[in-house]
């Protein structure tokens, strides 16, 4: 009994960073998928709103919730304008143009950040309502992790919605898969991209907020985590919400319980196991090639 | 008699054809200054050799990325598999011997390259990319990990080198021997280099660089070439590690991960990549940014080095040299 009850609390904490994973990696995926864009700067997105949402906290007093709110709100914004300026010019450009431009960026963050707020991490307080412990019946659990599965679950139900039911999510599934034909049928790809990309980033923003409690939050964030956020959206596919969906899940328990029992060589694993799907499958787990 | 087959070779096409790998009178240029360094600067020749090491290992990238068109953001490995060899061999007492000591690193590394080549070539594109930054990842991971043989984090420190020759001391307190030591090395290994980019072998891939489907259709053998020039990179690459870790007499993680990678492919791209000398100008304009930027004030370094990035990548996608070409290029030029 004791090992089921471990069991399930490595499989709760594992789903609960799996969500922030998702969070993080969906905007990727779509903007990789949609743009084919090699977009390094991501986790710097993430890092910048996990900075947004505590200085929110910290400097404006305001809660936990309205404080992602804004981080995800300034982050989108800020992507957008960066979008529309510099972006745009090298969607046609080489992948290597794309992978300097933006580990520049990356760069960037990374020293305003230093510059502005300070080298070392910055704690980040949770409201009391989320701290501590809840009965979940079969066992006891950290109430964070539930909120981050349940805000998980919410999310990508929300997305689900809009990428398969609404007329946006249509015209986005339209373009990944053949952007020239959706073009010729009258979609303005230019003011989609633009949209995806301020969304994604501002997900990105709201992951690196809520994920900060255990992935903490300092200038080397942006690149330290970069790898399995694009080992997320390789596994699962590029453009594909689902496909990271699941991806994010499978690494964030795997990741969890080889930290939990196999210490020391976890993450040489996970690298090996998505060096082989990777060559079984170039275009991830839940992918589908296109043209 | 046919007049037109004499004819043909003394076409200006065919000329310059024909003269390409010839000696340009600029080229010896970054050797006289290599040498001069050495009796102008003797109290930085410590510098001098990093800079001349990181020549070398851009170099090695160079062939990859602009003679065959491989991006890859995992050249790191390889530098550090050299570096470990090395380190490894020398601190367990099996191999102090210099020289051979940088053969059997550059065999590793270009074990290592071709097998991964092998594998890893198969993709392209963004798996690719992807791929070699894994294969990076898990080399780092595995040496961290093999804590017995490489000393996991710490690395591996006062790693004793015989002298070179038999002869010169070779350790960090004679920067003279070391200076002179690897630039001899750099000098055969970019002969080497620019030898292979001009014979047929490096046109071929120069044409899989600019056109792969063309080049299958004109029967090349594709991946063979690009596995072998990804395996030749990763022994010239190992050699730079190699030699990186005798000058220091240390090896440890940073050798294998993701900022080495980076600052190589920064070096080259600030230089011009596809124009072997561009490794030497890029090598020269970061390490001195850096040398003296990161002095005034490491986080500036980092804001300029983003920021030359940004511009490079939007503006100069030849780097320094690609602006001097250009630059040449509009002056008129009196025709042959």
């Amino acid at each position: 009994m004791i090992f089921g009850v471990d069991v399930a609390s490595m499989i709760l904490g594992g789903v609960a960073a799996g969500m922030v994973l998702f969070i993080v990696s969906v905007g990727l995926s779509v903007t990789m998928g949609l743009m084919g864009f090699v977009n390094l700067a991501h986790g710097g997105f993430a890092m910048l709103g996990g900075y947004v949402v505590a200085h929110a906290m910290k400097a404006w007093g305001l809660g936990f919730v309205p404080a992602l709110v804004v981080g995800f709100a300034v982050i989108a914004a800020l992507s957008a304008a960066l979008e529309r300026l510099l972006y745009a010019r090298l969607y046609r450009a080489t992948e290597l143009d794309q992978v300097l431009f933006t580990i520049g960026l990356v760069f960037m963050m990374i020293a305003s950040v230093t510059v502005l707020v300070g080298p070392e991490n910055q704690p980040l307080t949770l409201p009391a309502y989320l701290r501590g412990q809840i009965d979940l019946g079969i066992t006891r659990y950290r109430t964070y992790s539930v909120f981050l599965i349940v805000v998980g679950v919410l999310i990508v139900s929300g997305l689900w919605l809009v990428f398969e039911r609404t007329r946006t999510g249509a015209q986005i599934r339209a373009a990944v898969d053949n952007r020239r034909m959706a073009e010729s049928l009258g979609i303005n790809i230019g003011r989609l991209f633009t949209l995806t990309f301020a969304f994604g980033s501002g997900m990105a923003a709201l992951g690196g907020g809520l994920g900060a409690e255990f992935l903490g939050l300092d200038p080397q964030y942006a690149l330290k985590y970069l790898v399995y956020f694009l080992i997320v959206v390789a596994v699962g596919g590029l453009g594909r919400v689902t496909g990271v969906f699941y991806a994010a899940l499978l690494i964030g328990v795997l990741d969890f319980a080889l930290k939990k029992y196999v210490p020391s060589g976890g993450t040489m694993f996970i690298y090996a196991l998505t060096i082989l799907l990777l060559l079984w499958r170039p275009q991830g787990l839940f992918g589908v090639k296109t043209t | 008699m046919t007049p037109g087959v004499v004819g043909w070779a003394e076409h200006p096409a065919a000329v310059a054809l024909a003269g390409r790998h010839r000696l340009r009178p600029l080229e010896p240029i970054p050797w006289i200054l290599a040498l001069a360094f050495y009796f102008l600067f003797p109290k930085y020749l410590g510098f001098g050799t990093e800079l001349l090491i990181m020549i070398l290992f851009a170099l090695s990238l160079d062939l990859v990325l602009g003679y065959a068109g491989i991006v890859t953001l995992g050249q790191a490995a390889f530098f550090g598999a050299g570096a470990y060899t090395v380190g490894i061999l020398a601190k367990r007492g099996l191999w102090n011997e210099p020289i051979t000591g940088l053969i059997l690193a550059a065999a590793v590394a270009a074990a290592i390259g071709l097998g991964s080549g092998l594998v890893l070539l198969r993709t392209g594109g963004l798996t690719l990319l992807m791929l070699t930054l894994c294969t990076m990842a898990l080399l780092e991971e595995g040496a961290n990990l093999a804590h017995d043989y490489t000393g996991g984090f710490d690395g591996l420190d006062s790693l004793s080198i015989t002298p070179l020759l038999g002869v010169f001391e070779f350790n960090p307190l004679y920067p003279k021997t070391q200076y002179l030591y690897v630039l001899a090395v750099l000098f055969v290994c970019f002969v080497f280099v620019r030898t292979l980019v001009y014979s047929p072998f490096g046109q071929s891939l120069t044409g899989i660089r600019e056109n792969t489907l063309r080049m299958h259709a004109v029967g090349a053998p594709v991946r063979r070439r690009l596995v072998l020039s990804y395996a030749l990179s990763a022994a010239i690459a190992g050699v730079a590690g190699g030699i990186w870790a005798q000058a220091n007499a240390y090896v440890n993680l940073g050798t294998l991960g993701l900022d080495r990678a980076a600052t190589v492919l920064i070096i080259l791209v600030l230089g011009g990549y596809g124009r072997l000398y561009g490794a030497f100008v890029g090598a020269v304009a970061y390490m001195a940014l850096a040398h003296f930027l990161s002095k005034v004030y490491p986080t500036a370094w980092q804001l300029g080095l983003g920021l030359l990035l940004v511009v490079i990548a939007l503006f100069a996608r030849n780097g320094i040299l690609g602006i001097v070409e250009a630059a040449v290029r509009r002056r008129p030029r009196p025709m042959p």
